[in-house]
């Protein structure tokens, strides 16, 4: 029983990230209908810019973050400028594939800046472990969540309070009518890139100071997807409520069937999901026109 | 999306002052199905072997055109199904002694079949919905594969018993693929003439509309979906057979996504751009690990290999941003301003 609530609490901080970097995919897909498949490539950018400053430049990490955050915000408001905003109106395939191909180039540079190799970050998260009464909880695990915590909270405050929030989410109601009330669209959606960008960066160097930095970091991200994917691709509430719970299955099964199922799992609750209720947990009808 | 209807409606709308250009074009098939019955006569076996891999991928890259490229139904689950082709086909030959072509025939209807199991979602969901469906069933089928040990052998996998045909070795056996594949391509290129092919272009453009036209949308989509699946079960029962070795890690995702390349830089909706696309995506990493053993040591790096697996990998994402940036119809697109250019004079 114990062993089983220590795996339940590891298993919600680790969700914890999802969270973070689902957030982040959420807020992309419903300003620009966009499916970020490079998300974990983001992730990794992120990681890597943190250890650059950290590990390389001996920067100390408040100025690491700040430094990791900024540019992976800039990157991906790059990416939406750069390459996404010419391709508005295109068919879904093209955005999907565009995504998928950037993913590919980021993770390219970074095999050929940093090495195949697995980096150790700087530790900046306590080590010493937490107790709740007599459950054990690893030190970094537990800063990592409440940092991840913390950030997806202000997110979705500012998501639900902010003059910016609402413009957002005005957009992702209908463009047009936010056009005509004057919202710059363009804007919106280069800033939820941006805001993506702070997000995933921040979900990065989490993950990457608890497993390592390796190009193929990114690769968490595939379980992202499928939190996405249960909670209905456009609740902001829906995907904290499946983070968390993807997050404590798959340590859950990780630990007693083995690692083989844990990449598998989520993948199966999402593949019953879609035949069940193809919109997921929260997820709202979308209307679609002839 | 008017001009890739145009694409797909394929070769049968020339117009007038492209007559000429048809006598070429048939000249340069022609030319092509020579050249490659001639070469088994000349060439080395390394060129064999990359020729008999690159008509095993054009199959592949035919099948996931037929669902993402003509039905519009985005697949990223291509290479588990190849998986499901190559594992069934392996079964056969070691267990049972089959001939090869059977074989294929068994592992090409399993991957149908399963194919129509994880296409059913498409019944009530579409576009990327769908696409995390099949990315569901990469990793379903993955799994699988890597699990069930007492018949796949596990992360081992299967050896598959030497075929030889004919009695000619490498050489049979890189025509027999060559048969298939050309079969295969005119098959798929006739499909696009008949009642069902047209709706698989249907309800790619507008599925509400195809079905106001009468086209039963849901048998439409599983069928793309199946046979898309198909073409990957007879690539896979080929593949087996020609490395000798069925294991999980010739199936990830990363494998998917290279088909989806091939489709994108060859020219979705086109089987001139399967062609060029598979062709193009199998011998890349060659040519630069050719261009890389040539220009690196002047240039210093010592490490080539090394350098060379995430430099790949810049290109492969290079090339797919590029072609849906400035020529979206892929290398079949650049043929076809060719073409524009040497009929308008």
């Amino acid at each position: 029983m114990l062993q089983f609530l220590e795996y339940s609490m590891i298993g919600v901080a680790s969700g914890g990230i999802y969270v973070l970097a689902a957030l982040g995919f959420v807020i992309i897909y419903k300003s620009t209908n966009v499916f970020n498949f490079a998300i974990g490539e983001m992730m990794m950018i992120g990681a890597y810019l943190f250890y650059a400053a950290t590990g390389q430049l001996h920067l100390g990490w408040p100025i690491g973050i700040l430094a990791a955050l900024g540019g992976s915000m800039a990157l991906a408001a790059g990416i939406e400028r750069g390459l996404l905003q010419p391709l508005i109106g295109q068919p879904t395939i093209v955005l999907v594939m565009v995504t998928f191909g950037v993913g590919s180039i980021l993770r390219g540079l970074a095999g050929m800046i940093w090495g195949p190799d697995i980096i150790q970050m700087p530790d900046f998260l306590p080590r010493k472990p937490i107790f709740i009464g007599d459950v054990l909880i690893p030190g970094k695990l537990a800063w990592g969540f409440i940092a991840v915590g913390t950030l997806s909270l202000a997110f979705i405050l500012y998501y639900r309070l902010s003059r910016t929030g609402i413009a957002i989410r005005a957009t992702s109601a209908d463009q047009m009518t936010a056009e005509s009330v004057g919202i710059n669209v363009r804007r919106v959606s280069s800033l939820s890139w941006a805001i993506t960008g702070l997000l995933t960066g921040a979900a990065g160097i989490v993950v990457g100071s608890l497993n390592g930095l390796t190009p193929t970091l990114g690769l968490v991200a595939l379980n992202v997807l499928a939190v996405v994917m249960l909670a209905g691709m456009t609740s902001v509430g829906g995907v904290v409520v499946a983070g968390l719970f993807i997050g404590w299955f798959e340590t859950l099964i990780g630990a007693y069937l083995g690692g083989a199922w844990q990449s598998f799992m989520p993948y199966l609750v999402v593949l019953v999901m879609m035949t069940v209720k193809p919109n997921g947990l929260f997820g709202e009808q979308r209307v679609e026109r002839i | 999306m008017a001009d890739s209807i145009d694409i797909a409606a394929g070769k049968t709308t020339q117009l007038v002052p492209g007559r000429q250009w048809a006598y070429w074009q048939v000249a340069g098939w022609i030319a092509l199905i020579i050249a490659l019955v001639a070469l088994p006569a000349t060439a080395s076996g390394y060129v064999l072997f990359m020729a008999t891999l690159v008509a095993i991928n054009v199959i592949a890259t035919v099948g996931l055109n037929i669902t993402v490229g003509y039905a519009g139904l985005l697949s990223i689950g291509h290479s588990a199904f190849i998986g499901v082709g190559a594992y069934a086909s392996a079964l056969m030959a070691i267990h049972l002694g089959t001939p090869l072509l059977l074989n294929v025939m068994v592992g090409s209807a399993a991957a149908f079949l399963v194919g129509l199991v994880f296409g059913a979602p498409s019944l009530r969901i579409k576009g990327v919905f769908l696409a995390i469906a099949t990315l569901a069933a990469q990793y379903s089928l993955y799994f699988v594969f890597q699990q069930w040990t007492p018949v796949t052998g596990g992360d081992r996998g299967l050896s598959v018993p030497q075929v030889d045909i004919l009695g000619m070795g490498d050489k049979g056996f890189y025509l027999l693929v060559v048969a298939v594949a050309v079969v295969l391509c005119i098959a798929s290129r006739n499909l696009f003439r008949t009642r069902i092919g047209r709706a698989f272009i249907a309800v790619r453009e507008r599925d509400y509309a195809a079905q106001v036209l009468g086209i039963d949308v849901v048998r439409t989509k599983l069928l793309a979906f199946g046979l898309g699946a198909a073409y990957a079960g007879v690539a896979g029962g080929l593949m087996g057979a020609f490395l000798r070795i069925v294991n999980p890690d010739q199936f990830t995702l990363l494998a998917s996504v290279f088909f989806l390349a091939a489709v994108v830089v060859g020219g979705q909706a086109s089987l001139l751009g399967s062609l060029l696309g598979a062709t193009f995506m199998t011998l890349m990493p060659e040519m630069l690990r050719a261009t890389m053993e040539v220009l690196g040591p002047p240039l210093g790096a010592t490490d080539v290999a090394g350098f060379l697996s995430p430099l790949r990998e810049v290109i492969f994402g290079a090339m797919i941003v590029g072609f849906l940036y400035f020529e979206p119809r892929g290398l079949a697109g650049l043929v076809e301003r060719v073409r524009a250019l040497a009929t308008r004079s």
